[in-house]
């Protein structure tokens, strides 16, 4: 397989393709929806997510030679493009991945299509402008995973912004409008003061040789050889950025508002893939540029806190939520601060635990916000206390609700226990008390969802509109959505080991890196 | 360290011991074939758009689902209505059948195993694939075969082979036929991965996917809300244990770097007799066991799980997962012989609950409730074992308690059978489970009946049947610790181990008391006395079908004669001890580490005198409730005065699940939404950020007003377009 995209010189071309194919797509819809105005007519809204599916799939199939054609033990990044922009300033459009990025980009690659499925038929208004922002959307998301400028990167990280404040403004529920301008304030305000950072970093990596450079390389470097001035402020800077996207807690409640009036496609993408930006933020900037900071006693004890807040706050505050969208927001707060957790806890078996679940994290509560959005179209409710019995008329989708619950909740033999048992077991050894703490999350994830589920699927059908579901179970497209997501489901909790292989490189040598930094740090006496 | 021991090497290679991974593999696929069934059946894909039917529909929806939804009645769908399942056919042979063959498979690898026995020094690990490895942990899917597996793998296929087959007369009218044997088979599949995986977290695997088919087979008639909160209840009540579980594991590996039994039985030689470190592994195993074994203070799931199929019961919370408590006490023996403290809590923990349990069973009136109070109480009993050390006495008792208890529910199973039919006959909605409504059933079940006084006197402890082998062995073995072992000299919150172990042995004792005394008082409410179902239903009353019947003479035979497998050394001459001498290269050098090296040793003058002591209190227990308990007083349940004073306390059970739901359930649910949601998050971070970035909303508030005036498409062309023209900057020049 490797020779084959070798030959095709697929590494050389892939990333700009996957970059540049989406924005290409949107504007095929751009063309193809002028004079649509408001309400589609049905073949309006079939060509838009026809053209939309066509593009997302075209994008997914290609992505997947990444699988064969990275390396993921070498030193060297993996299909890097490396092109001036904006030479006088020094800013540059790299672009590469390792073993880290190529599983988030493959989620993300892999993820939309589901998402454009999951908007097939709930989606009736302004189709192409709405599939064309899911398509910028991606190149954003993709971006921020592939760039290895940090102009370039933050760029991204805007560009993926505003679509998404666009399709919660424009297509969500009833308050979309607070909630997409809570949204969008929040992670204004962080990533402004990135982008201070991100300037400094840069004219400081320019002092040697005159000329600012924003290179993640050279910026890398400079951080490792020298001390870097104002560290302290500046992973400060990015690491709220980073915090307010994960989210942690206290920067989490624009999350439940966002989630809850999203459509469902906007849903699926904030928990799968938006959340993760925050994560990989912390694995690819935060902590390797500032190791001696990320790792000081007292930050990483304030960080570590907070993810263990996170975790038992988010589960326990999903306990009383009577919207299942909210529950399912708070359990992302719980499920992220694992993966926070496992990033700070530095060891190899952690790390990739927080690895594990922010992909795991992303299968499973996709597929929960699509099953949301399926019942939600049949039934224009959320509120649990509206369902009940629907098990006897809609079995295919109870079983399929029960299993992604079951994954969330992290029953082994799914995908959702190998990451959090190996974020507990790996953060144990170094730090005990958080991941007892922790691991008391599994009791009250069982809590939540077991709860969720039976008042939506079990109990008496007693109620007429539920009644008449009947009749009215998932439809082919809706299993066919969700089937990979199941496999995936299964596949990553019986036999992770390809998954953990591909990481698991980067995963050393972040650990490795920090190791050093931080007992050179204590040579030297020095200190953040 | 045996993890990387070739197969080739071992003597179980050449054997048919190779194909032991088909074992779990055979009611895998049976529950993948049932499962397919049971959906291709209910399933009829929706339309293409979900939106746009529906509410057309709604009145024809309504009344067919309204039908559906009919409540069932004690597990029996209204026989008149319901029609065979479709598939039933198909599904009667898959599901008992994958069982069976994961039987034959399995006798034919304990006789190789048999055979192998003296040329097998290690316990012989097949490892299927690589699970989690990453940094320094090496985690593998990969099954051991020993002694101890091999016992407890006999009982689950075996039992299990039964109960499916009881399973097929008891459930044939259940519209959800072809989901209840999937789940049946999922069930023996996570319970066989349990006992054969090579290393804590792949019993972990099967601890919780066991937990997860009981959370499935005791919600499986969901429609009815007390059946899906016992589910419920049951799965979370169990991770309050897991979470222990977990946190051993976490010990385990940050201590020794390994988590496979023999990288564990290995490195234990590291620990320090009696320290912190493997007292609290040890401890935070049995809060584990708590969970999943129903004992004190994670009991209160048990007797709720009774809302499943009564066949489940037999199966799941009597013969099966609810030992696997008692399991992993003896897999972990190396670990526990080293922690007296741990040990000790253990047995006392068990025996508080044989005799807490006990004293609830003498106030029950549902028949199920009776027994599941019961079960809890064994489980305390074979705690007992395991926790003084004596760990194949724990393992004898778990298996003759899977003989007479199996037989105990399923017995009670075809009561219910036939209480429902009579009653369902009439239209009568009494309640089938009350033993008030029964009475003199011998007349009408003879069968059932006989079998069930076999298992009830087995239970009580009379000689020469199994339950009093097994239960004499457990108090000799506290009885002989009190002098010359670990135990004894150890001291346990302040009480010295032997006052402690003296303690033990009475309060069992006690328990046993009680024990003849609640199963003699169901037996002589159940089959005794005047019959009070009622003249009408009277003659619909009779003897379940042969299918039925059948497993429970295989269960009686094995109730009597059981105990035979482990004779006590007084009695049995050259087939003494015939499990301890199987088990010995598992457990023994741990048994001898309590035992501080020696074989103990109690005099036949002393050992007599236990022996006399047990029988006796047996007699006296049945002979009091004989007394005691007049069937002819009965009246039925409608027409019962209401309990009162310590009665009322007992039918109640004490009021433990009052007493948590307030202590523990209804603050976390408070505390959550007061505290936490609506004052933390929407009252001081939101109210917080908002008031504080007011300023800022105003400023920007020309976003909003510009998503409002429906301009939206041009602002989101602008965005589009300029992304576009940015990033297209560079590649197209």
């Amino acid at each position: 397989m490797n020779a084959v995209l070798q030959g095709m010189g697929y590494n050389g071309w892939i990333l700009p393709v996957l970059l540049a194919l989406p924005l290409l797509g949107a504007v095929t819809m751009a063309v193809q929806g002028i004079g649509a105005r408001g309400q589609d007519t049905l073949v309006q809204m079939q060509q838009a997510r026809r053209t939309a599916l066509l593009f997302f799939v075209a994008e997914a199939v290609l992505s997947l030679g990444l699988w064969w054609s990275v390396d993921v033990s070498s030193l060297a990044w993996q299909g890097l493009v490396d092109l001036p922009w904006i030479p006088q300033w020094g800013i540059r459009f790299t672009v590469g991945l390792d073993g880290i990025a190529l599983m988030l980009v493959l989620l993300t690659t892999l993820l939309m299509p589901l998402a454009v499925l999951g908007s097939w038929t709930s989606i009736r208004e302004r189709t192409h402008s709405y599939y064309a922002l899911l398509l910028v959307l991606t190149t954003g998301m993709l971006g921020v995973f592939m760039a290895l400028d940090l102009v370039l990167f933050y760029v991204m990280w805007e560009v993926m912004l505003v679509p998404m404040y666009l399709i919660i403004g424009v297509w969500g529920g009833q308050r979309r409008l607070y909630a997409s301008l809570k949204f969008f304030l929040y992670t204004m305000i962080g990533s402004l003061l990135m982008l201070v950072a991100i300037v400094w970093l840069g004219l400081l990596a320019g002092e040697s040789t005159g000329a600012p450079t924003f290179s993640y390389d050279a910026i890398l470097q400079m951080s490792r050889t020298t001390q870097v001035t104002g560290a302290f402020w500046l992973f400060g800077a990015f690491a709220l950025a980073f915090a307010v996207k994960v989210p942690m807690w206290p920067f989490h409640t624009w999350l439940p508002d966002a989630h809850v009036e999203a459509p469902t496609a906007g849903s699926v993408i904030l928990a799968a893939i938006m959340l993760k930006m925050g994560t990989f933020g912390f694995i690819r900037f935060a902590v390797p540029l500032f190791p001696e900071v990320a790792m000081h006693p007292t930050v990483r004890a304030v960080i570590l806190a907070l993810a263990v807040i996170g975790i038992v706050y988010g589960a326990l505050v999903a306990l009383v939520q009577p919207d299942v969208k909210k529950l399912v927001a708070y359990s992302s707060v719980s499920h992220l601060g694992f993966v926070m957790l496992g990033i700070f806890a530095m060891t190899v078996e952690a790390l990739q635990g927080a690895l594990m679940v922010t992909i795991s994290h992303g299968i499973s509560t996709g597929a929960l916000f699509l099953l949301i959005g399926m019942l939600y179209e049949r039934r224009h409710t959320r509120q649990l206390a509206d369902f009940g019995g629907i098990a006897k008329v809609m079995p295919v989708f109870a079983v399929m609700l029960t299993i992604v619950a079951l994954s969330s909740i992290g029953v082994p033999g799914t995908n959702g226990f190998v990451g959090e048992f190996l974020v507990l077991l790996g953060s144990f050894t170094t730090q005990p008390v958080h991941a007892v703490i922790a691991a008391t999350s599994v009791i009250f994830a069982a809590a939540y969802l077991l709860w969720a589920v039976q008042r939506v699927i079990y109990n008496p059908l007693t109620k007429p509109e539920n009644q008449a579901l009947k009749g009215f179970d998932l439809n082919w497209r809706e299993i066919g959505l969700l089937t990979p997501l199941l496999i995936g489901i299964l596949w990553l909790g019986v036999y992770p080991k390809p998954v953990l292989q591909k990481t698991e490189a980067a995963a050393a040598r972040l650990v490795r890196a920090v190791d050093v930094a931080v007992s050179n740090a204590r040579r030297v006496g020095g200190q953040p | 360290m045996h993890t990387d021991l070739p197969p080739t090497g071992h003597p179980l290679a050449d054997t048919v011991a190779r194909f032991a991974w088909l074992i779990p593999v055979l009611p895998l696929l049976g529950f993948l074939a049932n499962g397919f069934l049971s959906l291709r059946a209910a399933a009829t894909p929706g339309p293409a758009d979900p939106s746009a039917g529906g509410h057309h529909h709604g009145d024809h929806g309504a009344h067919d689902a309204a039908h559906d939804a009919a409540p069932h009645d004690h597990g029996h769908e209204d026989g008149h209505h319901a029609e065979r399942h479709p598939a039933a056919g198909l599904v009667s042979l898959i599901g008992p059948g994958v069982l069976l063959a994961a039987f034959g498979l399995t006798l034919a690898v304990f006789l190789a195993m048999r055979g192998a026995r003296e040329g097998m020094h290690a316990p012989f690990v097949m490892t299927l694939f690589q699970w989690m490895p990453t940094g320094s942990l090496s985690l593998d899917v990969a099954f051991q075969l020993d002694q101890l597996s091999m016992v407890m793998m006999l009982i689950i296929t075996g039992i299990g082979t039964l109960i499916h087959l009881f399973s097929v007369g008891y459930m044939q009218d259940d519209p959800g036929y072809p989901r209840y044997f999937a789940y049946l088979n999922l069930f023996v599949f996570f319970m066989l991965i349990l006992v054969m995986g090579a290393s804590y977290p792949l019993m972990f695997v099967g601890w919780e996917g066991v937990g997860l088919c009981s959370y499935l087979l005791i919600g499986f008639w969901f429609s009815e809300q007390a059946n899906a909160d016992a589910g419920k209840k049951a799965f979370i009540v169990n991770r309050i244990g897991d979470f222990g579980m977990l946190v051993a594991m976490f010990l385990l590996f940050a201590n020794l770097g390994t988590l496979s039994y023999e990288g564990v039985r290995a490195g234990a030689a590291e620990l320090v007799f009696g320290g912190a470190l493997v007292t609290a592994i040890c401890l935070f195993l049995f809060l584990g066991a708590t969970g999943k074994s129903a004992q004190i203070p994670l009991f209160v799931w048990l007797p709720d799980a009774m809302a499943g199929p009564t066949p489940v019961s037999a199966l799941i919370h009597a013969a099966t997962m609810v030992t696997a408590g008692v399991y992993m006490i003896a897999r972990s023996a190396t670990l526990f012989s080293l922690a007296p403290v741990a040990q000790l809590t253990v047995a006392v923990v068990g025996v508080l609950t044989a005799v807490f349990a006990a004293t609830v069973g003498l106030k029950q009136w549902d028949i199920k409730k009776v027994l599941a109070y019961s079960t809890v109480s064994q489980l305390g009993y074979m705690f007992v074992g395991v926790g003084v050390g004596a760990y194949t006495a724990g393992v004898f008792h778990l298996m003759t308690h899977a003989f007479f208890k199996a037989l105990l529910f399923l017995g009670s199973g075809s009561v219910i059978y036939a209480m429902h039919r009579a009653y369902h006959a009439t239209h009568n909605h009494a309640d089938a489970q009350d033993m008030r409504n029964m009475g003199g059933l011998t007349a009408f079940m003879p069968v059932t009946a006989t079998l069930m006084w076999i298992a009830t006197l087995a239970i009580a402890g009379i000689p020469p049947l199994s339950g009093f082998v097994s239960k004499d062995e457990i108090l000799a073995a506290v009885f002989a610790r009190t002098h010359h072992s670990t135990l004894a000299e150890a001291t346990w919150l302040g009480i010295p181990g032997s006052v402690v172990l003296y303690g033990i042995y009475a309060l069992g004792l006690a328990a046993a008391l009680m024990t003849a005394v609640y199963m003699t008082r169901m037996m002589l409410y159940t089959f005794h006395g005047p019959n009070r179902t009622g003249e009408a239903e009277r003659p619909h009353l009779a003897e379940a079908p042969w299918i039925m019947t059948g497993p429970l003479v295989v269960l009686g035979v094995l109730s009597a004669i059981g105990g035979f497998v482990n004779l006590p050394k007084l009695f049995g001459g050259g087939m003494a001890e015939i499990l301890h001498h199987w088990l010995e290269p598992v457990v023994g050098e741990a048994t001898l580490q309590v035992t501080l090296g020696e074989t103990p040793h109690l005099s036949h003058a002393t050992e007599y005198a236990l022996i006399g002591t047990a029988v006796a209190i047996a007699v006296v227990g049945i002979a009091l409730a004989w007394a005691r308990c007049k069937p002819a007083a009965l009246v039925p349940a409608a027409e019962a005065p209401a309990e009162v004073g310590l009665e009322k306390t007992l039918a109640n059970k004490w009021y433990v699940d009052e007493a948590y739901d307030r202590a523990v359930v209804q603050p976390t649910l408070e505390v959550s939404r007061t505290v936490l949601w609506k004052g933390l998050d929407t009252g001081v971070i939101d109210g917080l950020f908002v008031n504080g970035s007011a300023y800022l909303m105003r400023g920007l508030g020309w976003v909003g007003s510009q998503l409002q005036t429906g301009r939206v498409g041009t602002y989101a062309w602008v965005l589009v377009l300029g992304a576009v023209a940015i990033l297209s900057a560079f590649s197209f020049r």
